[in-house]
């Protein structure tokens, strides 16, 4: 690969980075429309969430990645410390994969 | 630092020691599909966006054109236009400082951004995510590059879990009316006259959108390119236009 298409991306990338902040300064946004600003980054987040979690190039990603969501999904909702809740996430699934039960 | 309390350090430690593993396979990926050390680590520090990156390099890898593989890293990167319009408030008002934190806006920095309450930690938050992520991600990517093929898989150790666990776990309080709100709103309306019941619907009315965006991300994942599926759920947004 070249410099060219590299660069490319991270100009694009920044662009749509920058818009957000550019497009704020120049409107002046109400109380309702923040809201529902901060409602499409709940939808964008939860879209992530849910494609990590169950997808991999399209199709689903095996029971392993998603067993070990579902056991930090849990440990976040008893309120344990994030720090928990990634690694045991992480361990679940490492688990699964190391036994070959899923 | 007197907003950075110890949690929050410790949490944003523990995303960027994960990004940080990340990072050092995408380095060794990168350098196995014929991209050179420093090719690979300049794409890190300019384009900052691990999906894309990854993105790229396996267009490259598997024969596909630059113009395919720079077009589906621009699509998947899309969603920090709508970021920004959310976080515009954590950069500040000096032009090179906002110009610096317009850098480092990914998932996680918007994720711990909106799972503070106030806007002090707001930044805080943002800043301090974003700045020992972009550390740990290019040191990691430096260091995957050198080593080479010589890594392990790093599905090996979950570490594909992680991330959207700890997503998960950062969009829960945005998604659940803080505890202490419940007996106020059982009495309906408390001493300033504010309807006290507003965060309770609120974080209903959040868990309807995000149950919304992820069903269609979901459902349309198979059918489209890589990145779409993640814009259109934002049409789950419909749910909040009454």
């Amino acid at each position: 690969m070249t410099l060219l298409p590299i660069l490319i991306l991270a100009a694009g990338t920044y662009a749509f980075r920058l818009a957000g902040p550019l497009l704020s300064q120049r409107i002046q946004v109400s109380a309702r429309v923040q809201r529902l600003l901060t409602l499409s980054a709940i939808a964008l987040l939860s879209a992530l969430v849910a494609t990590a979690a169950l997808t991999s190039n399209g199709g689903f990603a095996g029971w392993a990645r998603p067993a070990g969501v579902a056991v930090g999904a849990a440990l976040a909702l008893l309120r344990l410390p994030f720090v928990v809740v990634v690694v045991a996430a992480a361990a679940t699934t490492a688990l699964l994969r190391m036994t070959g039960m899923a | 630092m007197g907003t950075l309390d110890r949690s929050l350090i410790r949490d944003v430690a523990a995303i960027s020691a994960a990004a940080g593993v990340i990072g050092v396979s995408f380095g060794a990926i990168a350098v196995a599909a014929g991209i050179s050390v420093w090719l690979a680590s300049l794409m890190s520090l300019l384009v900052f966006a691990g999906g894309s990156q990854f993105m790229m390099v396996g267009v490259v890898a598997g024969g596909g054109s630059p113009v395919a593989a720079v077009l589906a890293g621009l699509l998947l990167n899309a969603r920090h236009l709508p970021f920004g319009l959310v976080v515009a408030d954590v950069l500040g008002k000096s032009w090179p400082m906002r110009l610096l934190g317009t850098h480092l806006m990914v998932d996680e920095s918007v994720a711990f951004a909106l799972a503070q309450k106030d806007p002090a930690r707001r930044r805080a938050a943002y800043w301090l995510c974003g700045g020992t992520l972009f550390v740990a991600w290019n040191v990691g990517v430096v260091i995957g590059a050198m080593a080479g093929r010589a890594l392990g898989n790093p599905d090996a150790l979950g570490l594909d879990a992680a991330f959207p666990a700890g997503m998960l776990a950062l969009l829960l309080p945005s998604l659940m009316a803080p505890r202490r709100e419940k007996p106020k709103a059982e009495a309906g309306e408390d001493v300033a006259g504010v309807d006290a019941r507003e965060p309770v619907r609120a974080a209903a009315l959040a868990r309807r959108v995000a149950l919304l965006g992820a069903v269609i991300a979901l459902t349309t994942t198979p059918l489209l390119p890589a990145g779409l599926p993640v814009l259109l759920a934002l049409l789950a947004l419909v749910v909040a236009l009454r």
